[in-house]
């Protein structure tokens, strides 16, 4: 495009330049593959001289108790991890559920369970929705390709902010470690801090616990509303060939593009499938898929687990309707092989 | 009275008092001394009181002090957070022994080890007094605890956890650790005061253990509780451990 200057980096350097671009001003974070470009780039960021600061935790608990502490004090703070981290961070991912707070992280989906390996998978996808002990009141965004991780990293931070949900930006290995062309524009909105504690001329005093169950009960009753009603505003997804199709591929992030790329095979092979792509796992666009469907006779779901997206998807729909699924835990789908699937 | 315990702090929100703590509990008599060094050094406004997860958590609404309450052994790092963000804010992360010896000493050995700016304050009673008395780090030789009901074997669990000894040998010069007593309020008060002037100056991390009363789980009567915490104090040796010295201005 004439006048756009792009780069040419690898995601977790895109991540975390996106993060600086959103406004974040500290990172706090546990090495972990395939998350630590991050770290190591914001690292950089954070030098003597610089107004951004990095600390590099004792392990991931803390780094997320860490970033709870920063946004308690107006401050826009984020951190990364994958897997085995992930699990730990759930934990303070639970507290800001609880509290309402802007915790923002960025999640490198890795092959588990447990230490697994540590190239790629699609299988955080209930851990990043419904990890904690309540009822999955975050954001998570799934970044297809290099430029959509930039882009939807600087929304996580706007939407955190926006809706005081805990947002994560569900990337994975292969995305986090490839390198690419990407357009780091500015921000355009960047959405205003507001520090809950730590402001001189009001006393806030902040429970978490609560005595009784009608006083949880109300609060969570309220929390639930409002993430129903602003799930309006927050949900977002793509549809490729819905007009020509009678079967729908559902898919996210990195296996969604292969997908895409697969369509095209297809297509010139004369045969026709739309794809519809989560942008957003959590809030999920069901009232969409609820009006597509009847249009459909069969839903394939594709991923890289053993249905985690699916079971995710046929909960959020009321339509009844023929499914089939390509799944391949922890392991990468290629275009090529959806396309010999489905030919 | 009024001259051995100084009067009600000014910092205190009234209409949450009495608090919910047990009859007998140490934690009034800490947090006492700590509104009243609050008053004296005039920080009400800039502080954050943060609350660990345990009988600490009562504290929250009993100031007029900014609090919050985090998850058992999280308030060190969430305190870490704030003060990086808000370096001008004092920070007091306040937690029970369970909370900072066991779940959250990972936090609270990475904090003091990194010199971290902020006061952490450890109410030890040796046991887990709001889950109904079960076995802490910090339990006694013998002690019998509703998880140690024979007794705590020091053979075998190790001996009762020394923790700002441990963080002498882990903290730079300019820490400040001590161990008071609630059977020594003032002592302890000039403790948390010093942690707090530590802090103010910004002149490194500041840690003040208190050897504190649990007459419900230790099912002690008045005198019972004294000759138990007197017998915590003949382990638990209370003083200033790291006390850097100061050049007066």
């Amino acid at each position: 495009m004439f006048g756009t200057k792009f780069e040419f980096m690898m995601g977790g350097e895109i991540a975390a330049y996106a993060a600086k671009a959103a406004g974040a001003k500290i990172m706090f974070g546990y090495p972990i593959t395939p998350t630590t470009e991050i770290l190591e780039t914001w690292a950089k960021f954070a030098g003597e001289k610089s107004q951004l600061k990095f600390v590099q935790t004792e392990d991931e608990t803390s780094a997320g108790f860490g970033v709870i502490g920063a946004i308690l004090a107006g401050v826009k703070a984020f951190t990364t991890s994958a897997g085995p981290g992930h699990v730990l961070l759930q934990d303070p991912i639970s507290m800001a559920e609880a509290m309402r707070l802007p915790f923002v992280v960025i999640i490198g989906q890795r092959g588990g369970p447990s230490t697994g390996q540590v190239i790629y998978s699609q299988q955080e996808v209930n851990l990043a929705c419904f990890g904690g002990n309540g009822e999955g009141l975050r954001q998570v965004y799934a970044p297809s390709n290099l430029q959509e991780l930039y882009d939807l990293t600087i929304l996580a931070f706007q939407n955190a902010w926006r809706y005081r949900f805990p947002t994560i930006v569900l990337a994975d290995g292969y995305l986090l470690k490839a390198k690419g062309k990407v357009n780091l524009k500015k921000s355009r909105v960047n959405y205003p801090t507001i520090s809950v504690l730590g402001d001189e001329k009001k006393i806030v005093n902040l429970a978490n616990t609560f005595n009784m169950e009608e006083d949880l009960n109300a609060v969570l009753e309220k929390n639930i509303h409002e993430y129903k009603e602003k799930s309006k505003e927050i949900v977002s997804f793509e549809t490729h060939n819905l007009r020509n199709a009678k079967e729908l591929i559902i898919a996210f992030g990195s296996v969604a593009s292969a997908c895409q790329q697969a369509l095209e095979m297809l297509k010139k092979a004369g045969k026709n499938y739309a794809l519809f792509r989560p942008i957003t796992l959590r809030p999920l666009a069901s009232k969409t898929l609820n009006n597509l469907l009847p249009r459909f006779k069969k839903i394939i779901f594709i991923e890289s687990s053993a249905g985690q997206l699916e079971k995710l998807v046929k909960g959020a729909i009321d339509v009844k309707i023929e499914t089939e699924n390509i799944r391949k835990p922890a392991m990468a789908i290629m275009a090529q092989e959806i396309y010999e699937r489905l030919k | 009275m009024s001259e051995v315990l100084p009067s009600f702090p000014k910092c205190y929100k009234e209409k949450s008092w009495p608090s919910l703590f047990c009859p007998g509990c140490g934690h009034p008599i800490v947090l006492k001394m700590l509104g009243q060094v609050i008053d004296e050094l005039a920080i009400a406004h800039k502080s954050l009181l943060a609350l660990d997860i345990g009988c600490s958590l009562l504290a929250w609404d009993l100031f007029d002090v900014d609090t919050i309450q985090t998850h058992h052994g999280r308030t060190v790092p969430l305190a870490a957070g704030f003060k990086l963000a808000k370096p001008n804010g004092i920070i007091i992360a306040y937690m029970g022994d369970g909370g900072a010896y066991a779940i959250g000493l990972q936090s609270l050995l990475t904090s003091a080890h990194r010199d971290d700016k902020i006061t952490v304050i450890v109410v030890n009673n040796t046991l887990y007094a709001m889950t109904g008395g079960q076995y802490a780090p910090t339990t006694l030789c013998d002690e019998r605890t509703t998880t140690t009901p024979e007794g705590r074997n020091c053979q075998t669990a190790g001996i009762p956890f020394p923790g700002p000894e441990t963080l002498s040998a882990m903290t730079t010069k300019n820490a400040y650790l001590a161990r008071g007593s609630v059977l020594q309020p003032l002592v302890l008060k000039s403790y948390l005061k010093k942690a707090l002037q530590h802090q103010i100056e910004n002149r490194g991390f500041s840690f003040v253990e208190a050897l504190s009363f649990c007459p419900l789980n230790w099912k002690t009567d008045a005198a019972g509780s004294i000759k138990f915490l007197e017998k915590m104090q003949n382990y638990f040796k209370v003083g200033e451990i790291k006390c850097p010295k100061i050049s007066k201005s």
